[in-house]
């Protein structure tokens, strides 16, 4: 079972336009249609609200503004208890803090009355100054959330609303200023990364219904269930057993469904009408009003000694959490936890980290979460440190980076796995470095160059990813397998019944799997990389001890130990006497029927170490020194992702990775106009990779073995997002000597750092056409 | 209102419809084929495409009421008497399937290429997806699924 590439257990579903999605299965219930309205200021209080002739529109079930929902502190953010995450919500309030903030619910009965509600609702705004820059919010006179409004932080690190900060973090090991003194090279950057939209195909949407008992039941595109219900019980002022969440299938997340963005509201909307209801949120909306990549700063100084040893490491992050504080602080720690293993060997590292409100759209959890960006920066930073010190950057990292066995220092728990320096070597061969580096002149316009990153990720949250799982005999002798698990279209449902059918000795067509169900197991969520790992682990732990008690129960029915006897794909028979055995459908009625000994093990795993994988990613690109236009020529990524356990599932994870970060590194530029407007909106203003973009990806995987993993495995996810950004500057940076620090490299700002140096070629055609 | 004939997977609907509702709507929330997607509404994302007479056309930017007369299939029209479509298949076998949101869409455009043209060049393919966007993939499985796809089309045509 591990190691095989079983197709996904829903691709026949999935393949046949089964309606497994949200809103394929409200579409069976006549749902209310539920819209908002939404703030068109960046900052503004509302004095008044007039919705009365809204409220005449026919078909119109009920409109509810902030006077007529409940009042209670929340945050949306997909974090356990306690988070560091400031509730700084309330449903809906009189003060809007970005561009897309929330008005008032209108609830229809179709969708052409609720958008006619939503035209006729009369707003009187007094608008307020607004903080647009993000580097400019700490000090700014203009305060997002006011200090005395009750925000609060149930894991406060730093919050500090009379400054506009949500967080500060430092990360110490070793005397920083005398590592920097004694180095003999030192190097230094500033780096802006800016927000990059999930864009997930199926938008954000939630369908509510009342059950039998009243209670609020969701079908719901989310990545955690019981987060989803947390968070959405806090906004309404619920017991969490008045709410039920399930979420049936997900049309793509990346970390955009780990936010309680729909929920509250189609739930308000059931609660005061009694009747299903359902939110579909608008692509527009989905970029304008839900959350993005945390936009960052970072300052970063290297040294080394001059045979390349790096010595120290210090950087300073600024992070722009948008209007409500969400996931920002724990983003700005791992901006420093899922990079800085990578450098633990140094003297001295010093990380600061300040996480900022400005009235912009809020940031959130997506893939990679601030390691993407705090790599990209480190990343690049160490390749111009390594050519101060005049060493080939595969060197210098082949020196430098964290190796099996590492310890001590920033890691919070030992490496006890790692196929990085293989994953390198593959790497260079795959991508024919060395005939290559650093540069080649393809005609008088173009170059070929290449470049190279490494990164590292965590896998689960340390000491808070947790995961149940409940396996259960059933009458006939198949099996029945529950968890929280959320199954985000990865293929996690698919991989854990791998595990448990390994375990179980049968075929996956043998369990029945069932995730994702705040009325099953409880699962921290499919967030930071965890369900392989954690849950995988959970899977194991629940199956070994659903065969214990198996094995308890036959065994005094054969009358024999229980540690004689083996499970096979129908049976428990004697290990040394096969023609010794029970059936499990035999077993499966008589545990279920009058025995009162239902065979059910329910086992909790957490996540105590989050090993680091390991990856490294080598870009080759086209640099078209008449236009600044970067082509990538081919992208090879070289993984440690421990074991694989369903490689054709792993691959295409990698590639879909890869190819989100090469939008990010190379066009994905959100746009917002002076007032705070996001004016990429769409996908005709906000591109993203099509096939015609994207060719030759190639990845590969150096397997390692983590002693703590399911059959030996790490996280994957979102590790791969990490090193494309990077490798493509470093390319750019052999070419050409541009250190450009700045995301996305569109050719405008390539074609302006060529000009500064001189390497820019007229456009042919432009200077032919002036001769005329 | 308007009363309208739709032909749609070989059946007529007669329909009752507002003249600006779309076919997506019309498709998803009166017919429940619910297969088609809404990914977009602007016709850039290829979720919601449907065969209309053999040529895959985004659904979400056609009106209902200028369908009729037309040849519609959509995704659960493809697979016939249980029987997957050989680009279906491929989709499963070349592990071209991540979230799936995509999945029925990227099948039509698959559909309407092949029968176009059987055995179509990579260049060919680059085109005809440049209209389906999908997040999770990375798009090379895709190309290896309709790769594949064509290969057990036309062998099923020899050995018929």
């Amino acid at each position: 079972m591990i190691g095989q590439s079983i197709p996904k257990l829903d691709a026949q579903a999935l393949v046949t336009g089964k309606p497994v999605y949200t809103d394929d299965l409200a579409a069976y219930h006549h749902a209310l249609i539920v819209k908002i309205l939404r703030s068109p200021h960046a900052h503004a209080r509302i004095r008044s609200i007039d919705k009365s002739h809204a409220e005449k529109i026919p078909g119109v079930a009920c409109i509810l503004t902030h006077e007529d929902v409940p009042h209670c502190r929340y945050t949306n953010s997909g974090e356990s208890y306690p988070e560091p995450c400031p509730h700084d919500r309330f449903l809906l309030e009189p003060v809007v803090r970005y561009v897309g903030d929330e008005v008032a619910i209108v609830a229809a009965e179709s969708e052409k009355a609720a958008a006619r509600a939503l035209e006729l609702i009369r707003v009187d705004y007094e608008i307020l100054p607004a903080v647009l820059d993000f580097t400019n919010a700490e000090n700014n006179p203009v305060l997002v959330h006011a200090p005395n409004e009750g925000v609060f932080m149930p894991d406060d690190v730093g919050l500090d609303c009379a400054h506009n900060v949500v967080s500060r973090h430092k990360v110490q090991k070793g005397d920083l200023s005398s590592a920097l003194s004694s180095s003999d090279r030192v190097v230094t950057g500033e780096f802006f990364t800016p927000p990059q939209s999930h864009c997930m195909m199926e938008t954000h949407r939630s369908f509510c219904f009342p059950d039998e008992f009243g209670r609020l039941t969701f079908w719901t595109s989310t990545q955690s269930p019981f987060h989803t219900r947390r968070q959405t019980a806090a906004a309404l002022g619920l017991p969490y057993n008045r709410i039920r969440v399930m979420k049936p299938r997900v049309g793509g997340a990346f970390g955009g469904k780990n936010i309680t963005v729909c929920e509250p509201y189609v739930g308000i909307v059931t609660l005061k009408t009694g009747r299903p209801a359902k939110m579909v949120l608008t692509r527009k909306e989905t970029f304008t009003a839900t959350a993005s990549r945390h936009e960052m700063r970072f300052r970063i100084t290297l040294g080394a000694s001059a045979d390349g040893t790096l010595k120290a490491v210090q950087v300073d992050c600024l992070n722009n959490t948008g209007a409500y504080g969400e996931d920002g602080p724990a983003v700005t720690m791992v901006s420093a936890g899922n990079m800085l293993p990578m450098h633990n060997r140094t003297d001295a590292i010093e990380f600061t980290g300040t996480t900022v409100y400005t009235n912009l759209l809020p940031g959130g959890a997506m893939r990679g979460y601030g390691a993407a960006q705090s790599t990209f920066a480190i990343e690049c930073m160490m390749d111009e440190l390594a050519d101060a010190c005049g060493i080939d950057p595969i060197a210098f990292r082949l020196k430098n980076c964290a190796k099996e066995g590492d310890t001590g220092g920033i890691l919070t728990t030992p490496i006890r796995s790692s196929s990085l320096l293989r994953c390198i070597a593959r790497g260079r061969e795959m991508i024919g470095w060395n005939e290559k580096y650093p540069v080649q002149q393809l005609s008088e316009t173009r170059l070929r160059a290449v470049g190279m990153a490494a990164a590292t990720h965590g896998s689960g949250v340390q000491n808070i990813g947790q995961a149940a799982v409940s396996i259960r005999l059933e009458e006939d002798g198949t099996y029945l397998m529950r968890s929280g698990a959320t199954d985000l279209g990865t293929g996690s449902d698919t991989i854990l019944t791998q595990i448990a059918a390994q375990v179980l000795n049968c075929p996956v067509s043998r369990i029945n799997t069932r995730t994702a169900d705040t009325d099953g197991p409880y699962d921290t969520g499919a967030f930071a990389s965890c369900t392989t790992y954690v849950t995988g682990n959970a899977v194991i732990k629940a199956a070994e001890s659903f065969k214990n008690r198996l094995f308890t129960w036959a065994g005094k029915r054969m009358a024999c130990p229980p540690d004689t006897l083996v499970l096979l794909e129908d049976r428990v028979a004697m290990q040394n006497d096969p023609s010794r055995f029970m059936e499990l459908s035999g077993i499966g009625m008589a545990t279920m029927i009058g025995d009162n000994a239902m065979l059910e093990a329910t086992e909790t795993y957490l996540c105590t170490d989050a090993p680091n994988p390991f990856a490294a990613g080598f870009a080759e690109i086209d640099l078209d020194l008449e236009t600044g236009k970067i082509d990538l020529h081919q992208f090879v990524l070289v993984v440690d992702c421990g074991k694989v356990i369903n490689p054709a599932l792993a691959r295409i994870q990698a590639e879909g990775g890869v190819v989100q970060s090469i939008g990010y590194a190379l066009y994905e530029q959100p746009v917002r106009d002076q007032k705070g407007r996001l004016i990429t909106d769409s996908f005709m203003q906000y591109k993203i990779p099509t096939r015609l973009d994207v060719r030759n990806i190639r990845v590969a995987f150096e397997e390692s073995s983590e002693p703590t993993g399911p059959f030996g495995a790490k996280s994957l996810g979102e590790l791969v997002i990490h090193t494309p950004a990077p490798a493509i500057a470093n390319a750019l940076f052999h070419a050409t000597g541009i250190k450009l620090h700045e995301l996305p490299m569109t050719p405008e700002k390539v074609y302006r750092a060529l000009c500064a140096r001189g390497l820019n070629k007229y456009p042919r055609r432009v200077a032919q056409e002036g001769m005329h | 209102m308007l009363s309208i004939l739709l032909n749609i997977n070989g059946r007529d609907y007669p329909l009752q419809v507002e003249s600006n509702w779309t076919l997506l709507y019309v498709i998803r929330e009166l017919l429940r084929f619910t297969g088609s997607k809404y990914g977009c509404g602007t016709g850039d994302c290829g979720a919601c495409k449907v065969l209309i007479d053999g040529e895959a056309k985004n659904s979400c930017t056609l009106l209902a009421r200028n369908m009729e007369g037309k040849k519609i299939v959509t995704i659960e029209g493809v697979s016939q008497g249980g029987q997957l479509h050989p680009v279906q298949q491929a989709f499963i076998d070349a592990g071209a399937i991540q979230c799936g949101f995509c999945t029925p869409g990227m099948v039509i455009t698959s559909i309407a290429l092949l029968s176009k043209s059987p055995d179509p060049t990579e260049d060919e393919i680059l085109e005809a997806l440049g209209n389906n966007l999908c997040r999770c993939s990375g798009y090379k499985k895709i190309v290896e699924a309709i790769h594949l796809a064509a290969l057990q089309m036309q062998e099923k045509e020899v050995v018929s």
